[in-house]
């Protein structure tokens, strides 16, 4: 029977580097997209989330079980999210959020595998773009609630402790959310391919 | 249940996290207002399209960096835990050192005060010192006791 997230954290707390490696294995990609989907620059996604499992790593010790690990986990990917974002801010345009440049580089993303044609594969790069500026227009904590509620299937009472709000008021928040995102994408979702 | 409460309630019934008795509640609501049916429906639409956002995979060498990383962190000895985080013994020290300095060094207007009164007080001194020396000669000349009593003034 496979371990728990507590118990694997309980086993590092121990000096078990075996556990971490297996935390390491279920939540580095989760980690990743959630960082990505947030900040949208994928090489400050995967610095972040080293500082992220970094951070699990240094807080062994003190780890108590009080909460689900993945609560305590994604709100260590927020608040150096939203840190990132804010300190990006300040410094200018340096790291940008917005869509790659012209012939910049694309990174490697797991578009689903249909065989799609050229044409097809722009139609559907463009779409993702949109969708990115959309969430990423998204005042931060509904973007964080959207995110973590969407993609990542958190329950409510983990997101609105991460997001330190209560049940009711997340699921405003996730409403007033989905709705701007359905008014920014709406010729997506009028027009489905 | 009304227009209103649909906006908390809409989204727990999408994601299918809804108990029983709220998903059918929602759902009698939905079969009878089309305002809201159509919100709903728009809502799962976009759901969907949510989904086309493709998804970042890790590069190889995440793990590896990662362990590097770990291995460099500082390990702590057995005696460790005698230590207090060396982060805060330091603002502490420096604190006290603030501290202590700034209750040894005396206020800089206290002390101008007290250099102008100390000069002042000098000064005064040295201008009434002829007068004192002047004063204890005249109290110890004998010669002035013999002088005769000054007259009474008439009335």
């Amino acid at each position: 029977m496979a371990r728990s997230d507590v118990q694997l954290m309980l086993g590092v707390k121990e000096g078990d580097s075996a556990s971490f490696d297996l935390l390491l294995e279920r939540y580095r990609t989760p980690v990743i997209r959630f960082l990505h989907r947030m900040v949208r620059d994928p090489a400050m996604a995967e610095d972040l989330a080293q500082e992220v499992f970094l951070r699990v790593y240094r807080a062994r010790k003190q780890y108590a079980p009080s909460a689900k690990f993945t609560t305590w986990l994604f709100r260590i990917a927020t608040n150096l999210a939203l840190n990132a974002l804010r300190n990006s801010r300040h410094r200018g345009p340096e790291v940008s959020i917005e869509d790659p440049a012209d012939g910049e580089e694309e990174t490697p993303l797991a578009v689903p595998d249909r065989a799609p044609t050229i044409e097809q594969r722009l139609v559907e790069r463009a779409r993702a773009r949109q969708i990115q500026r959309a969430i990423l227009a998204l005042p931060e904590k509904q973007r964080v609630a959207v995110l973590l509620h969407k993609y990542h299937e958190l329950d409510y009472d983990q997101i609105a402790r991460i997001l330190g709000c209560s049940e009711s008021a997340l699921k405003s928040l996730l409403f007033r959310a989905y709705e701007a995102l359905r008014v920014e994408l709406a010729p997506l979702v009028g027009q489905r391919v | 249940m009304n227009c209103e409460q649909m906006p908390t309630r809409l989204i727990g019934y999408l994601d299918g996290r809804a108990g029983e008795a709220e998903r059918r509640e929602v759902e009698a609501h939905l079969a009878q207002c089309a305002g809201c049916r159509a919100r709903a429906e728009e809502l799962g639409r976009l759901w969907v399209v949510l989904d086309e956002l493709p998804a970042l995979e890790p590069s190889l060498s995440f793990d590896a960096r990662l362990r590097q990383r770990i291995a460099a962190e500082p390990q702590r000895s057995f005696w460790a835990w005698l230590v207090p985080a060396s982060r805060a013994v330091w603002a502490t020290a420096v604190l006290a050192v603030l501290f202590i300095w700034l209750a040894s060094a005396p206020a800089p207007h206290d002390h101008v005060a007290v250099s102008e009164y100390g000069s002042e007080e000098e000064f005064r001194m040295i201008q009434d010192l002829p007068v004192l020396e002047d004063f204890e000669v005249l109290a110890n000349f004998e010669a002035l006791s013999e002088l005769p009593a000054p007259p009474e003034q008439e009335m």
